[in-house]
């Protein structure tokens, strides 16, 4: 919207943005990704439930409503409005923290899951487009015993620095293995064309996933 | 983003009846949810069409191609008789947003993004798209902007498959309860900027874009499409092509050659297309034909290196599609 005492110039209004500091910006928004969870869940509850039209087009929300969502094998019972997002039914409402919310706009492909096998943003998908097919997220990848042999690849190959892309990396590069038993580099290249690594671990996820391609392989 | 009811729709004929009071169609989502996560739309209605198996798939028909709407875009780009006869789409498709964009975004959605500019794309400005009188692009961050043919607003075209739809002359079907459908050549699909600052195609808000028919290629026919971007992947094209040549043996009959990021709504350069008509597909023609098609370019004040770069583009996608050079390395993606 448009504000008066803001400049129009984009200039200035880039270099009084530098001027914002992440502290003071929480401070003053008073918000934090679990501040946000909150404040949705109680107008939630004021909110009516699904009402049906007709047998074509059914109705869902604005407030919360009861969908069922496999994920990892297993069938949740979630209440969650319809603009919630799957990163969102995941993180918030399952508790799977696994899956990472970083840019949130389809960016960074932090929020990898699979639906159905297929890696997707789950930060640019509605939770209810998920009900009915399968999600599979990093949580899933492993059983309690033992680990993903990307994942043991992974740990080998020192494939991280910070971390925090990381679950995202190998539901893609897990994904393409599912895909292709077989990748060249290049493969493993394009498969994580939308993931991004800020501290450039790219060298060490190409390695750990031609490797663990091979010990799958041979399994 | 804002709350809103989602009416979850299993038939065209359902989500038609649903298109009324500033209801927002919802398919893949990726466009929709970040112009809503970022403010700058608000739909109190979604009609989710995404569950509308009867939208989806690539037919082989007697005229051509039929693509459903709700086609995705890895769908298409990976569809092995558009990457053989209609090259141009494959790689349009291909090298859009990222892989794991691509296996959600539908073509429809593609084909429907509005223009692509920081300023429009941001609540904090109200600009000449969004109904006010001012553009903010002109006198201020504007280097990846238009170049040609902007009239009042120089945000540039989004749509990498309309680049390649432009070459294949396809043609849009519109669906509406009341009218029932209508065809829309791709070259009439979209709105200048002076002509509507606030409409980008001619759908109309009780219309649904069902189908996307292409006419069989003519023999002869090769084409290609690529992206120049400053990151491989997750980027818009600030210079792109897309290269239709009919040949015979070693000459061309007829080209088409299409531009999205040089302009607001996409364009062809008949200027270029003229160049390469009756002559032999050679490094210097195309070249020739790269430089023609910046005929009549006003750069604005950061991005006159397009001008540089459109050429290049243009010329090298030309050589790609002869099947003279192979894919770009510095091409994105």
């Amino acid at each position: 919207m448009s504000d008066p005492t803001k400049p129009n110039d984009p200039l200035l209004r880039e270099h009084g943005r530098k001027g914002i500091t992440r502290r003071g910006f929480l401070k003053g928004a008073g918000l934090t990704a679990a501040g946000t969870a909150l404040l949705e869940g109680v107008q939630a509850f004021n909110s009516e439930a699904a009402t049906s039209t007709n047998s074509e087009v059914t109705e869902l929300g604005p407030g919360p409503v009861p969908v069922r969502l496999h994920v990892n094998g297993k069938e949740h019972a979630v209440s969650i409005e319809p603009r919630t997002t799957l990163a969102e039914a995941l993180r918030i409402h399952l508790g799977m923290t696994g899956t990472k919310i970083i840019c949130d706009r389809g960016a960074c492909s932090g929020c990898t899951v699979w639906l159905d096998k297929v890696p997707v943003n789950s930060c640019m998908m509605l939770a209810v487009d998920a009900i009915g097919h399968e999600v599979t997220t990093i949580e899933g990848l492993s059983t309690e015993s033992e680990p993903h042999p990307l994942q043991a690849a992974f740990v080998k190959h020192d494939a991280m620095q910070c971390g925090f892309c990381t679950p995202g990396m190998v539901m893609s590069c897990a994904a393409l293995l599912e895909k292709n038993p077989h990748p060249s580099e290049h493969d493993v290249r394009h498969a994580i064309a939308g993931n991004l690594c800020r501290c450039g671990t790219y060298p060490r996820v190409f390695s750990a996933t031609l490797e663990a391609a091979g010990n799958m392989r041979r399994a | 983003m804002n709350s809103f009811v989602l009416a979850e729709c299993t038939t065209v004929e359902g989500a038609l009846s649903q298109l009324k009071d500033g209801a927002a169609v919802k398919a893949g989502g990726i466009d929709l949810l970040e112009r809503m996560k970022n403010g700058t739309y608000q739909p109190s209605k979604l009609v989710n069409i995404r569950n509308i198996s009867a939208l989806r798939g690539i037919q082989k028909t007697q005229d051509g191609l039929t693509i459903g709407a709700l086609t995705t875009l890895s769908e298409i780009s990976e569809h092995p008789e558009i990457q053989t006869q209609y090259q141009i789409l494959s790689d349009a498709c291909g090298h859009a947003a990222t892989p794991h964009l691509r296996n959600v975004a539908t073509l429809g959605g593609n084909l429907l993004q509005p223009v692509q500019c920081w300023y429009y794309r941001s609540a904090e400005f109200e600009c000449i798209r969004k109904g006010k009188n001012f553009c903010f692009a002109f006198g201020g961050l504007n280097q990846y902007h238009a170049i040609m043919d902007y009239g009042t607003c120089p945000a540039v075209a989004p749509s990498s498959s309309a680049v390649a739809l432009l070459g294949l002359d396809a043609r849009i079907e519109l669906s509406s309860a009341k009218r029932g459908k209508r065809m829309v050549s791709i070259k009439d699909f979209y709105v200048e900027p002076d002509a509507n600052p606030t409409k980008f195609t001619v759908i109309e808000p009780d219309e649904l874009l069902t189908a996307v028919m292409i006419p069989k290629p003519a023999p002869g026919t090769r084409s290609a499409y690529q992206k120049y971007g400053e990151k491989e992947s997750f980027d818009w094209a600030i210079a792109d092509a897309g290269v239709v040549l009919e040949m015979d043996g070693n000459t061309c009959r007829r080209a088409v050659i299409t531009m999205g990021a040089a302009s607001p709504v996409v364009r062809r350069s008949q200027e270029a297309e003229a160049l390469l008509a009756g002559k032999r597909i050679t490094e210097e023609t195309a070249r020739a034909a790269g430089k023609a098609a910046m005929t009549n370019v006003q750069p604005l004040s950061m991005n006159a290196y397009k001008v540089d770069l459109f050429p290049v583009a243009i010329y090298r996608t030309i050589l790609l599609a002869a099947g003279q050079a192979s894919r770009d390395p510095s091409a994105a993606g």
